[in-house]
């Protein structure tokens, strides 16, 4: 239920919606989209990337002296959880062809093709199996299947949308792999929302030019990765799945080669040596690092653990000066801020509106530029609506959804956002939601070629993990289609450079020459990584707990 | 021991009462402990204000994952409820435990080997068919889905009901918990859904030529270009491009 004093506002979005409804049938834009000018000017000024301390010269490793995101450059900082000696790697508690770390959507289809190409594997995870972003996208994934939109219609959507950062094979490589992983789905299982004549059923997303957003409803992400796990669970004798069992650090042979990881039991709190022909990262991003103080969107373990170990083994990093905020998550009521609001609402044809009722952007301009109209609204134009615990949001009109596409549209279409809000006493389908910005991708990350391949023999990298795909701002529906695209690929890639992979002495002596570089740049040894979880302990809880050792960690 | 403990939770209200005085405080039992709790607390917000480092029981933290089912009572109602610790409200006075994990059967198959039809539960989900209709599975939902009636559905082998009814199910196990028949009703939804996506949705014509074109290399010349154009060209490109 919306507090008294909003209701004069909800008042005015109600009385301009007619005309608003009239806008959105006539075809036209209902704002004129950005030029490129317009969209560097509202970036530069409003976009949370471009503050004064949102980036700083990291010390060390191999993407020394330039410029990351400060929370980043800080978590690369830090100590390793380990001490390389105690741990005797010539006797490996596991042994495996193909050790995938992470049990998102990229892990899983890595795994499912390693099978098919004869791979054993392990899934190691630091939580649950699925407990991943990949659970929780709503909206869609892109795939150009139609007639009018081939796939280099994508890939130009998709660099313009990353500001022409993009690395030009991967982004082939998605755009191109796309309509055979709709099928790949489907014939695992995936209901795509489909119209009568059996034809996908297919909306806008922000910074397309065609209809390509293929949904389940807005489960979509729920939908894949419940199937890709339970596919992975079908294959006991070449999967094995280890849950509760975050990596955290990767050991190398003596040429260089990744040759397994560290596994850290979380509940028992015992380590692990296991020795992996291949490896592949797929651990995911960094939203509950909290950038900027920014709430987020993002599933519990999201602590960026791939980037660090990876990082001290060596691996480069790219574009980690770019963090993505999704305009919509939600700013009321307060026990959910920061929610996922699914881009299809604005898909669907939904309108962010100030607070006198009245558009002031485009819909579905680029993420980035979408959210920082969203800031210059409130924080500049002062057009924003305040809530009772002192946050501001603009609303986001999905009762037009409604009028334009009949009654019972929301319902059917947005169980889980109409599940979402009833909870709290609104009903979305006759009042707006109220929504601001929230973290949620890491848009850059292991630099990758378009084999998933590392600058380290043996590592390879899928989905959010990786960078290069996106630029410097990933599209709606993009990440669903890459975790598919570059999970499987690493699967194939990394199952045949095992059948013929020669591994030599393991070693932990670059986590030794990492804490050695840390010293020389004389970095307090007041932080480990990775984090593994968030700490939402009061401090007032924290002051009492005199035996632990708190250093942004769990233990 | 006992002293400790005294002295940890006293400090906690005055601390909480001078930080925010006017924050609401409620009781709440954690698997039989009592903490004081904001009172528009969720549930998973409580549990970490108390102080517990959740390693279990949080997931997606937002009503997708399923990793957080919650059973819980209130004084003077014998009636146990079910939810979400991420999306349910603290009550004064609620005892509750989280069910971060329940056993359940998942037999292994071959999906391609699999026929949609009422056979496949008879083979391997036989005890979907001692289902007595008691309806606790849906009072169980947090999702507040008709479970009861996506396993009749599936005893019928009506499979797209099944996977209609079943579509927003986010395996958190309450039902399965609850069951007196012991059915595992989320992962006989989990199969249906499989069956339906597999076998009876109907199949896109577009898609499947698309995946020959490509088979075929048929935009191999257009992505050279794209890949080769200088980047004020590609600009030029991308603002200029017409949209659907």
């Amino acid at each position: 239920m919306y507090p008294e004093y909003m209701h004069e506002s909800l008042k005015k979005v109600e009385q301009s919606r007619n005309k608003r409804l009239e806008l959105e049938k006539s075809g036209e834009p209902v704002f004129p989209p950005m030029t490129a000018e317009e969209r560097e000017d509202v970036l530069t000024k409003f976009h949370p990337d471009y503050k004064p301390d949102a980036r700083r010269k990291i010390k060390v490793g191999p993407n020394k002296g330039e410029e990351l995101t400060t929370e980043v450059a800080d978590m690369l900082e830090a100590y390793s959880r380990v001490m390389p000696g105690l741990f005797d790697l010539d006797d490996p508690d596991y042994e495996t062809d193909v050790l995938i770390i992470g049990g998102g959507g990229a892990g899983c289809a890595a795994a499912i093709i390693a099978a098919e190409h004869g791979a054993k594997s392990i899934i190691s995870t630091k939580l649950r199996l699925g407990d991943a972003n990949s659970m929780m996208s709503q909206g869609g994934m892109q795939a150009a299947g139609k007639q009018h939109d081939p796939p280099t219609r994508h890939y130009l959507d998709a660099i313009g949308g990353g500001h022409f950062d993009n690395v030009p094979k991967l982004v082939r490589a998605m755009t191109e792999d796309g309509p055979d992983v709709v099928k790949w789905l489907e014939d695992l299982g995936v209901i795509w929302d489909k119209n009568e004549d059996g034809s996908v059923h297919v909306l806008h997303g922000g910074g397309t030019s065609r209809k390509r957003m293929l949904s389940c409803r807005d489960y979509t992400g729920a939908i894949i990765m419940r199937t890709l796990m339970d596919e992975v669970r079908n294959h006991p004798e070449k999967i094995e799945v280890i849950e509760f069992m975050p990596t955290v650090e990767l050991i190398l042979d003596g040429k260089g080669k990744c040759a397994g990881c560290i596994l850290y039991d979380l509940e028992t709190e015992e380590y692990y040596v296991a020795k992996a022909k291949a490896t592949i990262i797929a651990t995911g991003g960094y939203g509950r690092l909290h950038i900027r103080g920014f709430d987020t969107t993002n599933h519990y373990g999201a602590t960026g653990d791939g980037l660090i170990m990876a990082y001290r083994a060596g691996a480069k990093l790219m574009y980690m000066d770019s963090v993505q905020y999704h305009p919509t998550g939600s700013a009321f009521p307060e026990q959910i801020a920061g929610f996922l609001i699914t881009e299809k609402i604005r898909g669907a044809g939904g309108q962010p509106l100030n607070k006198h009722g009245e558009l002031f952007v485009f819909p579905r301009e680029p993420r980035d530029v979408e959210s920082a109209a969203f800031i210059r609204e409130c924080v500049e134009k002062h057009n924003g609506i305040e809530t009772p615990s002192g946050r501001t949001g603009v609303w986001l009109d999905s009762p037009l959804i409604e009028k334009l596409r009949g009654d019972g549209y929301l319902n059917k279409n947005f169980p889980a956002m109409h599940r979402q809000f009833i909870k709290y006493g609104i009903d979305i389908t006759v009042e707006p939601m109220l929504v601001y910005p929230s973290l949620h991708y890491q848009n850059g990350g292991i630099a990758i070629n378009e084999k998933c391949e590392t600058n380290i023999k043996g590592l390879y990298v899928a989905g959010e993990a990786s960078g290069g795909v996106h630029g410097r701002n990933r599209l709606m529906g993009n990440s669903v289609l890459d975790y598919n695209v570059f999970g499987r690929r690493a699967g194939e890639y990394a199952a045949e450079y095992a059948k013929s992979a020669k591994l030599g002495t393991l070693t932990l002596s670059h986590v030794d020459d990492y804490d050695k570089e840390l010293k020389q740049a004389k970095i307090k040894a007041d932080k480990v990584a990775p984090v593994l979880l968030p700490l939402y302990t009061p401090e007032a809880v924290r002051e009492r707990q005199l035996t632990a050792r708190y250093e942004g960690t769990l233990r | 021991m006992a002293t400790k403990a005294e002295a940890k939770k006293k400090p906690a209200k005055t601390k909480a009462k001078t930080e925010k005085p006017e924050e609401k405080l409620v009781t709440v039992y954690i698997m039989g402990k009592a903490h004081q709790v904001p009172a528009d607390a969720t549930i998973m917000g409580a549990i970490e204000y108390a102080g517990y480092q959740i390693k279990r029981g949080a997931g997606c933290r937002e009503g997708f994952c399923g990793a957080c089912g919650t059973v819980y009572r209130v004084p003077g109602d014998y009636k146990i409820y079910a939810g979400l610790a991420c999306t349910t409200l603290v009550e004064d006075e609620m005892y509750l435990t989280q069910l971060p994990s329940f056993p359940a059967e998942k037999p292994v198959y071959n999906i391609k080997k699999l026929a949609p039809t009422v056979s496949t539960f008879q083979k391997l989900y036989p005890e979907v068919f001692r289902c007595v209709a008691c309806n606790t599975c849906s009072k169980a939902c947090p999702q507040d889905l008709e479970v009861m009636d996506y396993i009749q559905a599936a005893m019928r082998g009506d499979i797209e009901q099944v996977m209609d009814l079943s579509f927003d199910c986010l395996c958190c196990g309450l039902c399965a918990a609850r069951c007196p028949a012991e059915i595992v009703q989320y992962n006989v939804g989990l199969l249906a859904k499989r069956l339906y996506g597999k076998y009876l949705s109907p199949e896109s014509k577009e898609v499947n030529k698309r995946i020959k074109e490509v088979d075929k290399n048929a935009f191999d010349k257009e992505y050279k270009e794209l890949m080769r154009m200088a980047e004020d060209k590609l600009k030029k490109k991308y603002y200029d491009r017409d949209m659907e």
